[in-house]
């Protein structure tokens, strides 16, 4: 399989799927061939083999769910979805119904069945004329290959070390978003078309991709020099050292750019003129943490911890929140890490359904909390165990009124009495926040302040509460604007009011990791931003090459802007002028949704 | 039983993310739902039946329901159908 001096140099064409060039060596991800073998079950073995079943999807459930929750973090939860139906075919009573049946009369092994299953719903979908229901086969094969993986304990080695263009036969969606944890270049697949999910989710996490390249695996090996050119669907293998030049000279225009950005790593998120700022990031699963304490930041300043809570039947234990606790305040250590208390309700994940008409005024965040102070104090005691390196602070989400976070307050001192009566160690002093997403909470933000040591800002459902528009309703989510004028000046109001109670202010919404509100923020006077991980070089980037003064400059004439139009295209000029080297937003190709 | 006829309005039709709507708003009601197009039935509570349905924008399905929520049912799958799942219409 690995190509053989003198390494000629061949140029394979393939289908454009993800822009970009990469240029690199090549990691093979090799996933095992499946053998779907059939074999008897003797009678005595039926159940221990419908367990089998079982205890594969059980375990299929995990991996998804890590997987959507990554998703989510780094692209969005519309665009995540396409995870989400796949949990759901985990899930499909009609289809595991009558594996189960048949393991149960057939008397055979259970790969064998789900495999045979499966295959008359392939069918089904192979006889349709209709373009997208190629998409909807491969969904569903990723599912049935992953069940089956963990039916014969395959493990899927999706880690690596160093920077790699991966090669594959053919990439799921689910191969891409996990693989895309470690530094991937370029991916490069034998199968699969431009419309893949898989495609989609290149476009969107910006690696170059190359699809559809016949055979390409023969042409390559462990380690084997690769151009891949995303935009023209290009792959040169053994790149001749005059086509390499050709091509560095089209990647150094990047790498320029992108090494500035890794310079910044342990330089401090600080003004030119020396005005600090605290730069943390959102942090959603442990796995994330590698690459977090890579990226350089102050922290970690929002921890979303309900993501414990996804697809389980039942809170999980104190022990249990404790052990994760602890360990992602040791990774970070002494960096600070702040952990949200679980915010369910509204969109986000319920264990128990409780039909409301109106869910995001509804039941959710700190109000469910309070009605289950036993969940609530078990969740508290976790966090202050895993305090005891004094870097740990608690946040509570959905505050609406002082009452709330005195009451959430009386909670935490009747944990500490606990563990105090047990002779466990915390940190005596940790730190209470409240987030500021309700507008009635950044109304009372100078109360607030006297309760609690710092206030951070959820833009997300602020800026929908604030407008009265649900961004995740075409047909309104146009008037979700976070450059309302609206929406400056209630930051505004929030950022001066609670630094004026003495405490500290930050943002862990997604403007703080909006590149054309970075320097508004820190003009408004922002103490802490905290981002989604990929943003805070750029955000950082930023910071450093301001003053302080420009920026208050700045944030004082958007102030006196009456329209968001008139606000985004000044800050998208001063933007232009100052960092043409930056993304934004609204300058870029948005990727197609996921279907 | 109830039955309703509905056209696919959304651009992409019946894709993945649309099943996944239907299959979760499903799930809250207890009645049995059946759809039905071009004489393929399948159960509209299991995902995989409604992924297997190749139903393109301008397509008409027939929806059933049984059962004693069957009302309320109809109506909240209907109103999903006709917002085109809440996607891109054209």
């Amino acid at each position: 399989m690995s190509a053989s001096p003198p390494y000629r140099e061949i140029t394979l064409k393939g289908i454009a799927a993800a822009p970009g060039i990469a240029f690199g060596r090549v990691y093979v991800f090799r996933k095992d061939e499946l053998v779907v073998q059939e074999r008897r079950v003797a009678p005595g073995e039926i159940e221990g083999e419908i367990g089998r079943l079982q205890s594969s999807i059980d375990r299929s459930k995990k991996e998804l769910t890590k997987i959507l929750a990554f998703a989510e973090e780094k692209l969005g939860p519309a665009q995540a979805k396409i995870f989400e139906a796949q949990l759901l075919i985990l899930d499909d009573v009609v289809l595991f119904d009558s594996v189960n049946k048949r393991i149960r009369y057939e008397r055979m092994n259970a790969e064998f069945i789900l495999h045979d299953e499966m295959e008359k719903y392939f069918r089904l979908m192979s006889s349709a004329r209709e373009s997208y229901a190629r998409d909807r086969a491969m969904d569903l094969e990723e599912v049935r290959n992953r069940i089956l993986r963990n039916l014969q304990e395959q493990k899927l080695t999706s880690r690596f070390d160093g920077s790699f263009v991966i090669a594959a036969h053919s990439l799921g969606a689910a191969d891409a978003m996990i693989l895309s944890r470690n530094n991937v270049l370029a991916y490069v697949t034998e199968a699969g078309g431009a419309t893949s999910h898989m495609a989609l989710l290149a476009r969107a996490l910006k690696i170059p991709t190359v699809a559809g390249v016949h055979q390409v695996l023969q042409h390559l090996g462990e380690e084997t020099e690769v151009i891949v050119d995303g935009y023209s669907g290009t792959v040169v293998v053994n790149p001749s050292p005059t086509t390499a030049r050709e091509y560095r000279g089209r990647l150094r225009e990047h790498e320029v750019f992108e090494g500035t950005l890794s310079e910044l790593r342990d330089l401090p998120a600080e003004t030119l003129d020396g005005h600090r700022v605290t730069l943390a990031v959102n942090l959603e699963l442990r796995e994330e943490l590698d690459f977090i304490l890579k990226q350089g930041s102050d922290g970690v300043g929002l921890y979303r911890s309900e993501t414990l809570l996804i697809g389980k039947e039942v809170f999980p234990s104190e022990e249990q929140q404790f052990q994760e606790y602890r360990a992602i305040a040791e990774a970070m250590a002494p960096l600070r890490v702040i952990i949200r208390t679980f915010d369910i309700g509204g969109d986000k994940l319920m264990t128990q359904q409780t039909r409301e008409n109106n869910p995001f005024l509804g039941w959710r965040g700190i109000r469910i909390m309070l009605d289950k102070p036993q969940v609530f104090l078990d969740q508290l005691r976790a966090i202050l165990r895993a305090s005891a390196r004094r870097n740990v602070a608690i946040m509570f989400p959905m505050v609406s009124n002082i009452k709330e976070v005195r009451l959430a307050r009386q909670l935490i001192e009747q944990a500490k009495d606990e563990l105090r009566a047990k002779g466990i160690p915390f940190d005596e002093s940790l730190s209470v926040g409240v987030m500021v997403e309700v507008p009635a909470a950044a109304v009372i933000a100078e109360d607030l302040a006297r309760e609690v040591q710092f206030l951070s800002i959820g833009t997300n459902d602020l800026i929908q509460y604030l407008l009265a528009v649900d961004r995740g309703n075409d047909i309104v989510s146009e008037l979700y604007q976070e450059f309302h004028p609206a929406v400056i000046r209630f930051l505004r109001r929030i950022i001066e009011r609670g630094k004026g109670g003495g405490v500290w202010v930050g943002m862990c919404g997604e403007m703080a990791g909006d590149p054309l509100a970075t320097m508004l923020l820190v003009g408004l006077g922002l103490d802490e931003f905290s981002v989604v991980p990929n943003m805070l070089p750029e955000i950082k980037k930023i910071i450093r090459s301001i003053h302080f003064n420009e920026a208050k400059h700045l944030a004082d004439r958007v102030l006196a802007m009456d329209t968001e139009d008139e606000i985004r295209q000044y800050l998208t000029a001063v933007m232009r002028q100052k960092f043409p080297d930056i993304p934004l937003a609204q300058g870029q190709p948005v990727p197609e949704r996921l279907t | 039983m109830i039955t309703r006829r509905v056209t696919i309005r959304n651009r992409a039709g019946l894709h993945t993310r649309p099943a996944a709507s239907i299959v979760k708003l499903a799930a809250k009601f207890k009645a049995e739902f059946l759809i039905e197009k071009d004489g393929l039935e399948i159960n509209g509570k299991s995902i995989i039946g409604v992924m297997t349905l190749a139903a393109e924008q301008g397509s008409t399905l027939e929806l059933r329901f049984i059962g004693e929520d069957e009302e309320q049912m109809a109506e909240a799958i209907q109103d999903l159908f006709e917002r085109g799942f809440d996607e891109p219409l054209a």
